[in-house]
């Protein structure tokens, strides 16, 4: 219940969090949302000794409009990212998706940043962030870097994030007007992590798919694209049959663990289960 | 008591707020303004805070313990271990059960999280830093988890401290992981009913281990006065006067120099009965060292090492008729107590009240054994508004009624109908030697069925089962339960010794209120509104004057405490009782102010009234007044009793349940659709409060069937042991609930009731297995064991070939 | 680990105290400032017990520190009522019975303060997600959502009340 000892500095701008990430290195960890990271200093699982709290930033929190890019501050928190209206007019997957986010309290601290530097498997944005092919934004010391989000997350708690280097922003493409989305969560109860969340982001054109891409949530070591499930919707129609060929594609690629929410085998097939529902549902609403 | 039907008469009434009233709660005052006074929110001077070590290994020989980094921690004073206990003699402990329980793991641990040794310290943090610096070096020893690898010749021995013990409390040991076989019934008689039944049905029935998780966990504020010799113990109990009598014998204090005071309790559930290490420590403590002792456990403590529930492995049979009469119940039960027989159950009765087991049905011969085993789990096994074993007592005999039903296809309320007990047969002797108060079975049956239109739910499930694409699966689970509350009689039901009776001192004061204490202790269940009702109804003083207090052993008469269900049944009698002996000094007094014979009154609502001619009237308040400067010649002043209550007899409230499920085909979720509940407790007090415990009850309940579990690896870890993976639902899972009632009063208790906050508990749990089996009844299956959660069903479904 | 001086508002009320950065800001409130309203029920940050309104947003103050309160205005549960005057959800609990041991609610009325700030007019549905975030072992939730249907009706009823005046 206690956390161990630590110092506590609460930087007021990204240059200033980056240089005292450089300074005090690996003995320091970032404190966004602290949802993820105080329960574990609580339990001693991580014993930091020293916090960075980048809640003083103004620059890493908001969600404006770039072109047909939308930006999202790393620090805006999940009910921001429910309350707005730019997000659910040009890109409803994540307003829709952040609803099922943990819980309404836990919602006004979570960062959508957190959600994703973590690295936790568990976590859902960074499905999400593959289904919507989002850019990560990161700064260091050498400047600024873009990372697609297919090439953002390594392994278990493992991202391409430097350890000098703060993650202050995504970048989504607007979705199309007539684009479908939708994310399924299977979960034990409201505000667990999924047992098993599929992310679809379609269009249809003419009755044929011209655009899909599918994310999988806690099926693997990291969050998965479904490349494969995508390539067999692509340029077909979708039916049925396309639908479940779709989900078993998806199905070969998770790697779950076993562990109180159901072993490998239904893990998996809660995976094809939650595609196909992602997939009617998204379709429903593409027009 | 009818009401009355004249407005003025039903004015004075309503104005009492009695029995009968949806009164709204007393206590809510000061808990919607965060006021309440829970053991953590006490403070002392100079108070310590104690935190504890323990142990990650579920067995394993201590080899040593260093203090010595703890105690360099700025603000850790001290750090006790079980040697530091022994010149007291206190490092082990005896159980509620006739067991030995270690305060302080001595030598060896027995289960992961045993409590190995304790950190005192300024304040809290410190005390946490101070456990994570005390260095125990541990020699791993092979686990036991399941109770029958636990009872094979070749097993560890778990309990070296009982080496050649050959019997123990409750009889001979006929193994060294054995704790006691315990026997009920007539053996002979029930195996010639099954050797003469044409039809025999046999499931094996495991009731998986849960934890009560109140959300307030356990703690106490220990605080011993060098210079008065007295202790002072704040402390989440269910049961103070008990905790006050074992704390005394155990530490020399004499019990007129220990004061135990339940504050408000965050919740009881039956895990705060038992006297917990930290309970004993803290205490100690707080005498070493002269100053008061706060100790507060985590979640995760509460979780791993307080009182756990059920872990029954069940083996029931049923005999009967072609047409489905049963003739023959018997059940062999292997219990899993854990490390120790912690279990707080009446000294008699190693297994509860279990033997309640024939429930609701007329069974003519019966016979059960439960054999107890140690593991190396948490010590326990009863606890979670279980009342003594109740609830797998009823799990049991409703399951074994469905597959019954099952094998004989015959419909499972009518099965229900056939064998019920009969109203005409109370009370009623069961073939285990309850004596059931009172029921109306059948009237509560139609009731159910009726309202739930269960004909047109059948219907629709055939429709549903003959549609190849429906994506769901229906259940439809009935129960009938019969509950056995309120102990209880003191020549069967004792504590340690103790008789489980119950009391309850009243005194009315010049100026018209009163003030009664009573033994028991609330823990949310409403007893400053509802005792006041009582008292209300019986002396004509409204409720809102009257004044309920519980809890601090120096003020309050003796009492057992609350779990099982006992506080109506047997302080609410002792609440009338003491009203009565009020009534009639009463009585007395207003025949002297009116100068008429005692026999000449007629008691009115609020008032005596003299006969024939009620413009001649004392009122309780006038009464009272009187009480205190003019009663007549050999009467005392003063306006006052007291009562002990030992009660003839437990009472019996039942109930009938209906639940209506929707199981994804996909996903193995189970939706409630539909429960129906409906209770019988008899004499009703306050209909708002039963309500809200049913509502309470029946979520705990759906807690423990669709998702509660406690799963150990085979080191003994216990996993899934905080809130992330417990489950405890919110209010977006928690169906809504139906509530419904019919009233049978209790023939032997002075109030009619019966007492109701462990039936929705106790029956809603065999409800939604029932539902959950009857969906996948049509497919052959007679059985799945809890908990029903999607993943579980899924499994189901996938085995029975039916998954999408 | 040196402490840290934080100066924030509670209930009104302007406090200045040095902290340790690692007090969280339930034992912060419930140790220093002796307002015990706020309840822990778990350390894992899934009860909702210890749940207080900072800056116009619910949080659950086991998961905060004290020394990210500098500036902040918090509410608690002891400063919901007004002059002795209950707050309309306060009101609510009492009159639906939406209480039972009393160890969540301090949390449940925080919690539904600010939600009926959010959604003043919410279906069941939104009510049941809309405290999801708070765990109740006694009540069953359901007459803890018919409290809080009475504060929102109170609320209303008040608000226009309010606008008729104006």
């Amino acid at each position: 219940m206690i956390p161990p000892a630590f110092d506590y500095h609460a930087p007021k701008s990204v240059g200033e969090a980056i240089a005292l990430l450089g300074s005090l290195g690996s003995d320091a960890k970032l404190l966004a949302g602290g949802h993820s990271l105080l329960p574990m200093m609580k339990l001693r699982f991580a014993q930091p000794a020293h916090l960075i709290d980048l809640n003083r930033i103004d620059e890493l929190r908001g969600i404006c409009e770039e072109g047909e890019t939308i930006c999202i501050g790393a620090m805006t928190v999940e009910n921001d990212l429910i309350a707005s209206s730019l997000l659910q007019e040009k890109c409803g997957l994540l307003p829709a998706a952040a609803k099922q986010i943990a819980d309404p309290q836990v919602r006004n601290r979570g960062t959508i940043g957190g959600d994703i530097a973590h690295g936790d498997p568990a976590n859902d944005h960074p499905a999400l962030a593959l289904a919507l092919d989002a850019t990560l934004v990161v700064r260091g010391p050498a400047g600024e870097r873009r990372i697609k989000a297919e090439d953002f997350f390594l392994g278990t708690y493992m991202t391409a994030l430097a350890e000098d280097e703060i993650l202050v922003g995504l970048r989504v493409p607007a979705l199309a007007h007539g684009t479908g989305w939708a994310y399924e969560k299977l979960k034990r109860k409201t505000g667990d992590w999924a047992t098993a969340g599929a992310a679809v982001v379609l269009r249809l054109d003419g009755g044929v798919v011209s655009h899909i891409r599918i994310g999988l949530t806690n099926l693997a070591a990291t969050a998965l694209r479904a490349a494969g499930a995508e390539d067999v919707l692509r340029g077909h129609p979708l039916t049925e049959a396309t639908i479940q060929a779709a989900a078993d594609a998806a199905m070969a690629v998770c790697d779950p663990s076993d562990d109180l929410r159901g072993d490998r085998e239904y893990k998996t097939a809660m995976a094809g289960q939650m595609v196909k529902r992602a997939l009617h549902a998204a379709a429903a609403r593409c027009h | 008591m009818n009401a009355p039907t004249d407005p003025t008469l039903l004015e004075r009434t309503s104005a009492l707020q009695g029995m009968g009233d949806s009164r709204l709660r007393k206590e809510d005052a000061r808990f919607i303004q965060g006021k309440g006074n829970y053991v953590d929110d006490i403070k002392m001077a100079g108070m310590l805070h104690m935190d504890i070590v323990r142990s990650p290994y579920a067995h394993a020989r201590i080899r040593s313990i260093d203090k010595s980094e703890a105690l360099k921690i700025p603000g850790v004073i001290a750090v006790l271990t079980a040697d530091d206990l022994k010149p007291l003699k206190l490092h082990w402990m005896p159980t509620l059960a006739g067991d030995v329980a270690a305060v302080l793991a001595d030598e060896k641990v027995h289960f992961q999280m045993q409590e190995v040794a304790v950190v005192i310290a300024e304040d809290r943090y410190a005390a946490a830093d101070g456990v994570e610096a005390v260095i125990v070096e541990y020699e791993e020893l092979p686990v036991v988890i399941d109770p029958f690898e636990a009872l094979k010749p070749d097993a560890p021995v778990l309990r070296e401290d009982l080496a050649g013990k050959t019997s123990g409390a409750h009889g001979p040991r006929e193994h060294h992981n054995h704790i006691f076989t315990w026997d009920a019934g007539d053996k002979d008689a029930a195996d010639a009913a099954f050797a003469a039944a044409p039809v025999t049905v046999k499931e094996h029935i495991f009731y998986p281990r849960v934890h009560p998780c109140p959300l307030e966990t356990c703690g106490c504020v220990a605080s011993f006065d060098p210079i008065r010799g007295e202790l002072t113990t704040y402390i989440t109990s269910q049961a103070p006067h008990v905790v006050r009598t074992v704390v005394s014998l155990l530490s020399g204090i004499p019990e007129s120099k220990v004061r135990i005071i339940s504050p408000d309790i965050g919740g009881g559930f039956g895990n705060k009965v038992g006297i917990y290490p930290g309970y004993v420590c803290a205490i100690v403590s707080s005498i070493v060292l002269g100053k008061p002792v706060k100790w507060v456990e985590d979640r995760i403590e509460n979780i791993s090492s307080t009182a756990f529930a059920r872990d029954y492995h069940m083996d029931g049979e049923l005999a009967a008729t072609a047409d489905g009469k049963i003739t023959g119940l018997r059940v062999n039960v292997v219990a899993d107590h854990g490390a120790f027989d912690a279990c707080a159950d009446p000294t008699k009765f190693p297994a509860g009240l279990f033997h309640i087991v024939s429930g609701s049905y007329d069974i003519p011969a019966a016979h059960a054994s439960v054999k107890g085993v140690y593991t190396n789990k948490a010590p326990g096994g009863v606890a979670y508004r279980c009342s003594f074993r109740v609830t797998e007592a009823v799990y049991l005999i409703e399951r074994m009624v469905d597959v019954l039903a099952q094998k004989l296809n015959i419909d499972k309320a009518e099965i229900r109908e056939r064998n019920f007990i009969r109203k005409e047969q109370f009370p009623y002797t069961s073939a285990f030697g309850f004596e059931y108060d009172s029921g109306d079975y059948h009237t509560a049956l139609h009731k159910v069925l009726n309202a739930c239109d269960y004909k047109g739910l059948r219907e629709e499930q055939a429709a549903k089962r003959a549609d190849p694409n429906c994506p769901t699966l229906m259940g439809i689970g009935l129960v009938s339960f019969t509950e056995v509350v309120g102990a209880g009689p003191s020549k069967m039901c004792d504590i340690l010794g103790v008789g489980m009776f119950d009391s309850c001192e009243i005194r009315v004061h010049p100026t018209g209120s009163a003030l009664a204490r009573m033994g028991t202790i609330t823990q949310g269940q409403g007893h400053q509104t509802t005792y006041a009702q009582i008292i209300a109804t019986e002396l004509g003083i409204p409720s809102e004057v009257i004044q309920v207090e519980e809890g601090d052993t120096s003020t309050a008469p003796y009492g057992l405490g609350t779990y099982g269900s006992r506080s109506t049944p047997v302080a609410g009698a002792a609440i009338a009782m003491a009203a009565r002996k009020i009534h009639a000094k009463a009585r007395k007094i207003a025949a002297h102010l009116l100068e008429v014979n005692e026999n000449d009154l007629d008691w009115e609502i609020d008032r005596f009234n003299v006969k024939g001619d009620p413009t001649k009237h004392k009122t309780m308040k006038d009464i009272a007044w009187s009480a205190y400067n003019n009663v007549p010649a050999g009467l005392e002043p003063g306006l006052e009793a007291v009562h002990y209550y030992d009660p003839p007899n437990f009472t019996f409230p039942f109930g009938i349940y209906l639940c209506v499920v929707d199981i994804d085909r996909g996903t193995g979720e189970t939706k409630v659709r539909r429960f129906y509940a409906l209770d019988d407790c008899g004499t009703r007090i306050n209909p708002m409060i039963i309500e809200g415990q049913i509502h309470g009850g029946l979520t705990e309940g759906y807690a423990v069937a669709m998702g509660q579990q406690m799963p150990f690896d085979a080191q003994g870890n216990l996993l899934g042991n905080t809130l992330m993976d417990y489950f405890l639902p919110t209010a977006v899972e928690t169906p809504h609930w139906e509530t419904d009632h019919t009233v049978t009063p209790s023939p032997h208790h002075p109030i009619g009731a019966k007492g109701v906050a462990e039936s929705p508990h106790v029956g809603s749990i065999p409800t939604f297995t029932s539902a959950v089996v009857d969906a996948f009844a049509h497919l052959g299956v007679t059985n799945m064991t809890m908990p029903h959660n999607a993943y579980r069903v899924w499994q189901q479904l996938k085995a029975s070939g039916v998954a999408l | 680990m040196a402490k840290k001086l934080v100066t924030l508002k509670v209930n009104g009320r302007t406090h200045e105290k040095a902290v340790e950065p690692r007090t969280l800001l339930v034992h912060f409130l419930r140790e220093e400032l002796n307002l015990t309203g706020a309840h822990i029920g778990c350390e894992t940050s899934h009860c909702g017990a210890c749940t207080v309104d900072i800056d116009g947003h619910s949080v659950k103050a086991c998961t905060h520190l004290a020394v990210q309160c500098e500036g902040s205005d918090v509410l608690t549960v002891e400063g919901l009522a007004n002059a002795g005057v209950l707050h309309a959800v306060q009101e609510g609990f009492y009159k639906e019975h939406g209480l039972q041991c009393g160890f969540c609610t301090p949390g449940m009325l925080v919690r539904a303060y600010r939600f009926l700030h959010e959604n003043p007019n919410p279906t069941e549905d939104e009510i049941r997600h809309g405290m999801s975030g708070n765990l109740c072992r006694c009540t069953g939730y359901q007459n803890i959502i018919k409290a809080v249907q009475y504060a929102a009706r109170q609320l209303q009823q008040a608000a226009v009340a309010h606008k008729e005046a104006a």
